[in-house]
């Protein structure tokens, strides 16, 4: 598990909110809004997070479980219209080795009650992330809540 | 389409169970016999055995028997596939987009504290 690697590859989220396209927006352009739900680990600890929402600003968040692994998050917003999309590129690291490099592209939609979101991410994924047990664990944390849901449906 | 989302399912399944978990977080750590893999786990053989055959199915663990023992491996060619990298990049974003409904209901509700900021 040493080579050098890229993996290439897409998905796509679709969602529908019970909430008018000008406030999930807001849940995505405010520091302080986006804050409350962008950590997707609730045991984790958010050494810092940083956004600015405009064409060129960045977002900065250093999040992890206590005393563990540094996941480092940075990314550059390159389009935003607003209430309607949110374009943006960011890296990921695991302590100091970068893992990925991905741009997304987050579409707003309205629709008879609410809204309609699509979140869809184009990445590079890099080596450096062959560690099984790592990746296990980090798969289950969303696994759990994943599967309350497709319970659900 | 069907040929790339089947295998998917099958490992979004496997994983969906806290006991395969534990079963698939041991042998990440290497090989192990079935009644290794069933020591820290409060269920009979054939129920590890079941979830084995669970695991087995979604590509995630290979099985082979040599005489009485049966020996476990974690398949590192499932576990490095490119979806394996998209599953956990895309169960953070579910989870994420889940606080995010979780965030605009609660707002929602408190109209009166959202005027005052």
């Amino acid at each position: 598990m040493s080579g050098r690697s890229v993996i290439h590859d897409t998905f796509r989220i679709d969602r529908r909110f019970e909430a008018k396209p000008a406030r999930v927006f807001a849940a995505w352009a405010k520091p302080e809004a986006k804050a409350r739900w962008f950590s997707c680990h609730d045991d984790w600890v958010t050494a810092a997070y940083t956004l600015d929402f405009r064409v060129g600003g960045r977002e900065r968040l250093r999040i992890g479980p206590a005393g563990g692994t540094v996941h480092g998050f940075d990314g550059h917003y390159h389009d935003i219209v607003e209430n309607q999309r949110i374009v943006y590129a960011y890296e990921m690291r695991l302590d100091a080795r970068l893992i990925s490099i991905s741009l997304v592209t987050v579409l707003f939609e309205p629709d008879a009650k609410g809204t309609r979101l699509a979140f869809i991410e184009q990445g590079a994924f890099l080596d450096g992330y062959d560690d099984v047990a790592g990746r296990v664990h980090g798969t289950n944390a969303g696994l759990d809540k994943l599967k309350a849901e497709l319970r659900r449906a | 389409m069907l040929n790339q989302s089947a295998p998917l399912d099958l490992m979004f399944q496997a994983l969906g169970d806290p006991t395969r978990r534990v079963m698939v977080e041991r042998l990440s750590r290497g090989p192990a016999s079935v009644s290794e893999l069933a020591r820290p786990l409060a269920m009979s053989l054939s129920a590890v055995v079941q979830h084995l055959q669970v695991l087995e199915a979604s590509g995630l663990v290979r099985s082979e028997k040599q005489g009485r023992v049966r020996t476990c491996r974690i398949e590192p060619a499932a576990l490095k596939t490119a979806e394996q990298w998209i599953i956990e990049r895309r169960a953070n974003w579910e989870r994420r987009l889940d606080r995010l409904a979780d965030y605009l209901a609660e707002e929602g509700e408190t109209p009166d504290k959202r005027r005052k900021r």
